[in-house]
């Protein structure tokens, strides 16, 4: 490390001092896009936290049979807020908001997105709609209890504050969606001379399909909220049988944006682990094309396999064959992933810092979460595990063992280029063993309770549940333990870490090639890309 | 960048005013008229004359340029995808 390039203290130099603003003002009306981003990062971590704590509470309530510390009443209400701050206001903006908008514009070599006001005021929208959420819990008839699902006709009859928490979400929807016209624009019209589609850094290719997603899904998740506020306030019977009505037509409504939804929260996770694979296993990444390719075609091949979670509800014989094959042939795009994931090691020389380890665990989680879906996908085995436990460990192996572990390796490889200091190692790898080990009993348990028979969404179970129920509830302690552990080293180390230089990791894309941490501008001058964002070599580095 | 601006004439613009009443009134006729499946089939088609004419002409895109116009083909396209899929549903069930 040359150490004339190191920053001294933290935090003091680059972004974070160049303008000469400071206080809060500086900050949340800013519209520069690192600092836009870091807002979106703590907003999102912040909802994660809480959401963490409500998972462990659901988790205390599930240890032994019958009532432990809180009645059905509130476990409904506790699974569903659980859902939507961990759904709505974490992960689906989670990683466009926060990584999207810290790297994405810098990987292209430009000064900012397209229009930065824009993109302030997306997280304006953000806040406002999570405030609107908040005060749904404790105003009204009181959290709703609907699960984050909001299916009618309960939705439509509970009287708990579900039209508040609706019109939170509807707002925050308008949020992802300016978000994802942004990033469409940027990547179209700003990236810098000589960065082709070719050169793009395969995380914005995900960023890239993803925003297509928002854009084109988002809108009929906004739809379908507001005709439950119209269900609830004027009755007007849309999905109510006794009046011409159809409460299938919500089921299609909600998962024709919430199954694409899952590929907003995952796509741009497969961006990082794109990003880490080749920089630690010290060799270009294999199949770039068809990565980038796969991208867009889980993007769209993903919008169109909704119905695969209505099996069971009534819809028609001939939909249930259309969506179950659609949704196998999703399997192919990710498979390509992970085959080339898995390429890129072979022969590697291969470094297991934090971030690496995170991306290999993503692999792991997220095929074993993909395979298990196909158990969902497939129409006659779903009939038997449809609304089991076995669902909730599926969608935490995709979303928490995928996306989430995603998150956590880029907070580790980005983090510390933008706040100019590092985690120690050691205890990042200790807390990585202890999620990994904690997550694995947390959810492996849940899909074999699944298999036994144990319904989803009851707070009570027979007593032959009850062993593993508490095998499980032991792995959340042992998963937030290591959370714990993770954030404190990483926090710790951002704030009074060793400084860092420029390009800790040896990565060949461009935000590594400015200094840390980034200047408000950028790039001094235009860069002009000559190499592909894996092309080490050419980049020179050893 | 330069922008041309088209100004649609108040005639124009009421005529097609009309039209959409006109056409209203027709998706009142169908739904009283047609039961089952033509009543969805009449109210779609229906539905979408009356949104061409709201994209063409309030909202220029009969005067937009090429990008604008297959940007907005490639959305109605997804939507319709969309609306589509859901038929395999509703017409077996």
């Amino acid at each position: 490390m040359n150490s004339a390039e190191k920053v001294h203290p933290a935090r003091n130099g680059g972004f974070w001092t160049d303008t000469g603003k400071t206080g809060i003002t500086a900050w949340i009306f800013s519209t520069d896009h690192k600092r836009i981003g870091l807002l979106y990062f703590y907003s999102v971590l912040t909802f994660f936290l809480i959401a963490v704590v409500l998972g462990v509470l659901l988790r205390i309530e599930l240890m032994a049979p019958g009532r432990t510390i809180m009645g059905p009443q509130t476990y409904n209400a506790i699974f569903t807020v659980h859902g939507v701050l961990m759904i709505f206001l974490f992960i689906i903006p989670g990683f466009q908001g926060s990584f999207g908008n810290l790297v994405m514009p810098i990987q292209i070599g430009s000064r900012d997105v397209a229009f930065p006001r824009l993109n302030l005021f997306s997280w304006w929208l953000y806040i406002a709609g999570a405030a609107v959420i908040i005060t749904s819990l404790f105003t009204g008839g009181g959290p709703p209890d609907t699960g984050w699902t909001f299916y009618v006709p309960f939705s439509e009859r509970t009287g708990t504050n579900v039209s508040l928490a609706v019109f939170g979400v509807f707002i925050v929807g308008f949020s992802s969606i300016i978000t994802g016209l942004n990033f469409v624009t940027t990547i179209h019209r700003l990236r810098a001379e000589g960065m082709t589609w070719g050169r793009l850094p395969l995380f914005v290719w995900s960023l890239y399909a993803t925003a297509w997603v928002q854009i084109l899904a988002t809108p009929i998740l906004g739809i379908t909220l507001a005709l439950i506020i119209a269900e609830r306030f004027l009755g007007t019977g849309l999905f109510d049988p006794a009046r011409g009505g159809d409460p299938l037509m919500y089921q299609h409504l909600f998962w024709i944006y919430s199954h694409p939804a899952v590929y907003i929260m995952i796509l741009p996770g497969m961006g990082v682990i794109s990003e880490i694979m080749p920089v630690f296993a010290r060799k270009p990444i294999f199949g770039y094309k068809m990565i980038a390719f796969s991208s867009l075609a889980i993007a769209a091949a993903g919008s169109l396999v909704w119905g695969h979670h209505m099996f069971t509800s009534g819809m028609s014989d001939t939909a249930i064959l259309v969506f179950s094959f659609l949704t196998f042939v999703v399997a192919i795009p990710s498979a390509i992933k992970v085959f080339n994931w898995v390429s890129t090691l072979y022969r590697g020389s291969i470094s297991l810092e934090a971030p690496m380890l995170f991306a290999l665990a993503f692999i792991l989680l997220f095929s074993i979460g993909g395979l298990s879906g196909l158990v969902l996908g497939a129409a006659a085995t779903d009939i038997h595990v449809h609304d089991t436990q076995f669902v909730v460990g599926h969608f935490h192996y995709v979303i928490f063992g995928g996306g989430v572990f995603a998150f956590f390796g880029a907070m580790h490889y980005w983090l510390p280029k933008f706040y100019g200091r590092r985690y120690a190692e050691k205890p990042a790898v200790v807390a990585w063993v202890l999620m990994f080990v904690g997550f694995n009993i947390t959810y492996f348990t849940m899909m074999v309770l699944g298999m036994k028979g144990m319904p989803r969404r009851y707070y009570d179970y027979l007593p032959e549940f009850a062993p593993l129920n508490l095998v499980s509830t032991i792995g959340s302690w042992i998963l937030v333990s290591g959370l714990i552990l993770m954030l404190v080293n990483l926090f710790r180390g951002l704030f009074k870490g060793e400084p860092i230089d420029r390009n800790p990791w040896g990565a060949a894309t461009l935000e590594w090639t400015i200094p840390t941490p980034p200047p408000t501008e950028n790039f001094e001058q235009e860069p002009v890309v000559t190499h592909g964002p894996y092309d080490f070599k050419k980049a020179g580095i050893p | 960048m330069s922008e041309q601006q088209h100004i649609v004439s108040y005639g124009k613009l009421t005529a097609i005013w009309l039209g959409l009443l006109a056409l209203t009134a027709l998706t009142v006729w169908v739904a009283r008229h047609n039961a089952g499946i033509g009543h969805v089939w009449g109210s779609l088609a229906i539905a979408v004359i009356k949104g061409g004419l709201v994209i063409a002409f309030f909202m220029h895109m009969k005067y937009e340029g090429r990008l604008l116009r297959w940007l907005l083909f490639f959305a109605l396209s997804v939507l319709a995808i969309f609306i589509g899929f859901t038929f395999f549903d509703v017409l077996y069930r």
